[in-house]
């Protein structure tokens, strides 16, 4: 009986504590996910203010202007655009014409205020959610990437 | 030449290999020793021709022959020797090639080590890890030909990606894979364990040092990986729970799991079959990682390829080896025969505790990293799960992990006295109570968390100390007993030491460094000075300068602190031209009490340049802190119990052992 019993209190020991521990890892997924918009459907839909999610798009040719260290510029797909600002120093890749990926917040004004911006370490690279809001906008150029 | 011989090779290396998978297995069964004996002499040969192949790109790279489809993509003529041969494995095919080499590597070492195997188990083992070796063997040949010629040969390469030109990545990706593939080991001694029906500590004695060189490996590997980003990448992260990083960092979890479940099977004859369940998961989750990364699915710098083909192929792999080795122990785990009792509270009370809390933390990783990809193909929508997440999750994993990791060492086995012990750490308990007030007068208002942190590293540091003082009772103030019983403790011991010191370091490190952290972007202009911490640094100027295979703007820094010339730093912006791409060079004044982190930008054009500069207090702790675990595994295995090929001890004197180091607790508790 005692071995039995011993591994059962293991295991349900184990179940507790998975079943704990996955409910804790859901709660926080649910508050910690970083949802993806395009300039499209931020202008379609719109987005809360100030509460966090990732934007993508074509950085727009001749809107790129800085002040200081804080750099304005313009996303598209295409179809909208979306203006963006950031106060910290663009990845080495950051250009007009390159696919870029912003993680922040819209604020009252309805610019992006940008905490991250992502321009990958590779001069074909194309973000994935960058190519589909552009297919889904019809701007896709395949020659433009690799995705 | 080359190319074809090194082709030949590998189509000769799957032949062998199949025949090491069937013939031995076949043998075992039967009890031929003849058919046994195929398996030693099939996994050498398997292996040298692997490393004929391997050989043979080596060659095509040194020699840039550019004929070969994989060099004119990831080599160029004027990249320097190292890269040259780095660029072997910088690339899907290659490192794949890579790869294979360490499995036969390791199944070579089995046939050479692992003469004091049983036979059947033997060749059970190495059939097994031949299966995985068919099974990659036909990868390479079908989906991912490193040898596929190119016709008319191009006279320059493509060159090579330059984030990957440096010296700690040249080497990250072999650690990496010595750990990875490491692991099959252990899974090919569960599944041929499962197919004997037998686990014993005999058993967990011949898997251990395995799982522990693959361990050792695979920290090496994640913690070179985490430095590169560190100093390469130019934001002073050194881990960004990127799902490549994720990929490497599971196994981890599992191994470190197993390393700890595999010592309670040895001494205790227990959790027979949840240690075969880890070596199982532990492989899988490294066959899952190459699936990640191989695949194409996560995009990130490691991903070379996105062949779909690929893809398909390791996935079903990765289907039949997850899927048929979990069949087997669906089958065979009921009939392995628990063995020793114990309760809750003992040595193997804590160390199950350990492997809830390892599994579980690698559960939520496992969720963090495959959650998007779910949500993607269900219900196409793009999310990404960033380090908040993880943050949030393993804190509340780590923190009773590490309050238990000073406890569990001073249990004894099968019944513990936790009063006695908590008794003994009264002081070890005071002075991170001690540390933990310090820090909330301190830091509190800097992140209360780091009080946590602080407290916890006091907590095991001292614990560990005050384990190790037990065993030679260094406060009976008798050196020369003390100085006997220190040189005469077991390696193993001096190794769990040096380990969980490593962890507290770690700790330390992350906790110093993001608590204290400075971090300021802003324009400087020739003559500005900005302050950080308690440096006052002067920016030079910046100039244009020629590399070998790449143009720099250098800045130049001078620092300074209280008025005193300090050091130089002279961070670059390189723009390489094949392929066409910009990488950051940091420069970094690294001390034990912090890092100087400085980056130079973009110029605005008005004479400005856009630059970072970072204080990170303690930062290299965390790398000294994986590299003191990495010495812990590495002492460990040199124990003599844990020296492959070393004959098993007898039942009776293992019983011994146990006897005495529960007679030394037990003294111990009478302190």
């Amino acid at each position: 009986m005692r071995p039995k019993r011993q591994r059962l209190l293991i295991v349900i020991t184990g179940l507790v504590f998975i079943g704990a521990a996955i409910g804790f890892a859901l709660f926080a997924l649910n508050e910690e996910l970083d949802v993806f918009r395009s300039p499209s459907q931020v202008a379609d839909e719109g987005f809360p203010e100030g509460k966090r999610f990732r934007v993508g798009g074509l950085v727009e040719d001749g809107s790129v202007s800085s002040a200081g260290i804080v750099t304005t510029f313009r996303v598209t797909d295409g179809a909208n655009s979306l203006t963006i600002s950031y106060d910290k120093i663009l990845p080495d890749l950051f250009r007009e014409g390159q696919g870029v990926i912003a993680l922040g917040t819209l604020n009252a004004g309805g610019t992006f205020e940008a905490q991250e911006v992502l321009a990958k370490h590779d001069e074909n690279y194309m973000p994935p959610e960058v190519a589909d809001a552009l297919k889904k906008s019809g701007h896709f150029k395949p020659e433009g990437g690799d995705s | 030449m080359a190319p074809e011989l090194g082709q030949y090779a590998l189509v000769l290396a799957i032949l062998v290999a199949a025949v090491q998978a069937i013939v031995p297995q076949i043998g075992a069964y039967r009890r031929d020793a003849a058919w046994m004996g195929v398996a030693p002499v099939a996994a050498r040969a398997q292996f040298l021709l692997v490393l004929f192949a391997f050989g043979c790109l080596m060659t095509s790279f040194i020699a840039s022959d550019f004929s070969v489809v994989n060099v004119f993509e990831n080599s160029h003529s004027l990249k320097p020797l190292i890269y040259k041969i780095s660029g072997v494995w910088g690339n899907h095919e290659g490192s794949l090639l890579l790869w294979i080499l360490i499995l036969t590597l390791f199944g070579a070492a089995v046939a050479q080590f692992g003469q004091n195997l049983p036979p059947t188990l033997q060749a059970r083992v190495l059939s097994v890890q031949a299966m995985i070796g068919v099974g990659f063997l036909a990868f390479i040949l079908f989906t991912s030909n490193p040898f596929a010629r190119l016709d008319p040969a191009p006279f320059e390469g493509a060159g090579l990606n330059p984030l990957l030109q440096d010296p700690a990545l040249a080497i990250h990706p072999p650690f990496l894979y010595l750990g990875y593939v490491g692991l099959s080991v252990a899974f090919s001694f569960a599944v041929a364990a499962l197919i004997e029906g037998r686990v014993d500590p005999a058993w967990a004695r011949w898997v251990r040092p395995w799982t522990l060189a693959a361990w050792c490996c695979l920290t090496a590997g994640i913690a070179l990986g985490s430095y590169w980003a560190y100093y390469e990448l130019g934001w002073g992260g050194w881990w960004f729970w990127d799902p490549v990083e994720n990929a490497s960092f599971m196994p981890w979890l599992a191994a470190t799991a197993l390393l700890h479940s595999s010592i309670v099977v040895e001494k205790r004859d227990a959790l027979k079959s949840w240690t075969v369940l880890l070596a199982i998961l532990a492989f899988s989750l490294s066959l899952l990682g190459t699936f990640l990364v191989r695949s194409g699915v996560l995009n990130s710098v490691h991903a070379f390829a996105s062949d779909p083909a690929r893809g398909v192929f390791i996935l079903a792999f990765l289907v039949f080896v997850v899927g048929g080795s979990l069949t087997l122990y669906a089958i065979r785990a009921p009939s392995l025969k628990g063995g020793g009792l114990f309760r809750p509270i003992s040595r193997e009370g804590t160390l199950v505790l350990n492997n809830l809390l390892l599994s579980t933390a690698c559960f939520t990783v496992l969720l963090g990293t495959l959650y998007p990809l779910f949500l993607d193909a269900v219900a196409e929508e793009k999310v990404s799960v960033g380090p908040p997440y993880f943050n949030a999750v393993f804190v509340p994993l780590m923190t009773p992990l590490i309050a238990a990791l000073a406890i569990g060492p001073m249990l004894a086995w099968k019944r513990g006295d936790l009063a006695g012990v908590l008794g003994r750490l009264k002081v070890v308990a005071a002075l991170a109570v001690l540390v933990g007030l310090g820090m909330a007068w301190y830091a509190w208002n800097v992140m209360p968390l780091a009080v946590l942190g602080f407290a916890l590293v006091a907590w095991l540091a001292l614990g560990v100390f005050r384990e190790w003082a037990e065993r030679v009772r260094l406060f009976r103030w008798d050196i020369v007993d003390s100085w006997r019983r220190a040189t005469g403790l077991p390696r193993a011991s001096y190794g769990m030491s040096m380990a969980h010191l490593g962890v507290a370091l770690t700790v330390f490190g992350i906790t110093a460094s993001e608590a204290w952290q400075e971090e300021k972007q802003v324009i400087m202009r020739p003559g500005d000075v900005q302050t950080v911490s308690d440096f006052e640094l002067t920016f030079v100027g910046a100039e244009r300068l020629p590399g070998p295979n790449y143009s720099a703007l250098a800045g130049t820094f001078a620092v300074t602190r209280d008025g005193q010339p300090v050091t130089i730093l002279q961070p670059e912006a390189r723009t390489f031209t094949n392929p066409p791409m910009e990488t950051t060079e940091a420069a970094i004044r690294t001390t034990l009490a912090g890092d100087l982190y400085t980056v130079v930008g973009e110029g605005d054009g008005q004479g400005g340049y856009a630059v970072r500069l970072y204080y990170k207090p303690m930062v290299i702790w965390i790398w000294l802190g994986t590299l003191a675990m990495m010495i812990g595994g590495m002492i460990s295995l040199s124990d003599r119990r844990h020296r492959i090929g070393a004959p098993a001890r007898k039942p009776a004197e293992t019983a011994d052992t146990d006897r005495d180091s529960g007679a030394l607790a037990a003294a111990g508790a009478g302190d």
